[in-house]
């Protein structure tokens, strides 16, 4: 399946592009890490510690655990700090 | 309920005025307006990046929660993003209710989850560097209250 993977604040950062697009079989989202970080050193700096992680699985915030069963875009970034 | 992401600047005093007046039947009015805050006089500006798309979707999800818990009139939720200089206003809440204690308890639910539960992170730049907000601990376990 193709997903598109969006990187917001430090994580962007770090990757260097705000998103890309993704040709891959992972089944979740710790798959879809795993892969990641095989791509290089910025990426296996980028989630070297997922507890600075949060991820959204089409603009809904949710787990590493979660499934990527028909999920189209992937959003990692840092904790939020709004208001 | 009005809920805004914008990159341009708002007048607080002219939105709660504005808001104050299309929420008919209210007996309160809470508003909440949040700056940008410079710390010892070193922060030259600060940016502010969201995910468009998730975090209007995030707001409205907020803000229709806080219709659910409370008997609200109306609800107005403001958020800039972009580069904001010291003093300026980043964003607003404001909440109408027949009644303070529902204005207030929403208004203060608004802002705890939109704190954490919103896409936006702030950037801060000083003369000597850059660096991301963290969040807070406190901003998490102020969830729990509700």
């Amino acid at each position: 399946m193709t997903i598109t993977i969006l990187y917001f604040a430090w994580l962007r950062e770090r990757i260097g592009e705000p998103r890309e697009t993704l040709q891959t079989e992972a089944r979740s989202v710790s798959a879809l890490v795993d892969e990641l970080r095989a791509k290089g050193e910025r990426y296996a700096l980028a989630f070297s510690d997922l507890a600075a992680v949060r991820v959204a699985l089409d603009q809904e915030l949710s787990d590493f655990d979660a499934p990527l069963d028909g999920v189209r875009e992937v959003a990692f970034f840092p904790p939020m700090t709004g208001g | 309920m009005d809920i805004r992401v914008q990159a341009e600047p708002f007048d607080y005093g002219t939105e709660c005025n504005a808001f104050t007046a299309s929420a008919p039947g209210a007996g309160a009015v809470v508003s909440f307006c949040g700056i940008v805050r410079d710390a010892g006089g070193q922060l030259a500006r600060m940016e502010i990046e969201h995910y468009p798309g998730m975090t209007e979707r995030a707001l409205n999800d907020i803000a229709t929660q806080a219709g659910e818990r409370w008997d609200l009139t109306e609800v107005l939720i403001i958020h800039r993003h972009g580069p904001l200089a010291p003093g300026e206003t980043i964003m607003m809440v404001a909440t109408a209710s027949r009644h303070r204690a529902e204005a207030f308890a929403a208004a203060e639910f608004l802002m705890d989850y939109l704190k954490s539960r919103a896409p936006f992170w702030k950037k801060e730049i000083t003369a000597t560097g850059e660096a991301w907000v963290e969040a807070a601990e406190r901003d998490e376990t102020a969830l729990k209250r509700w």
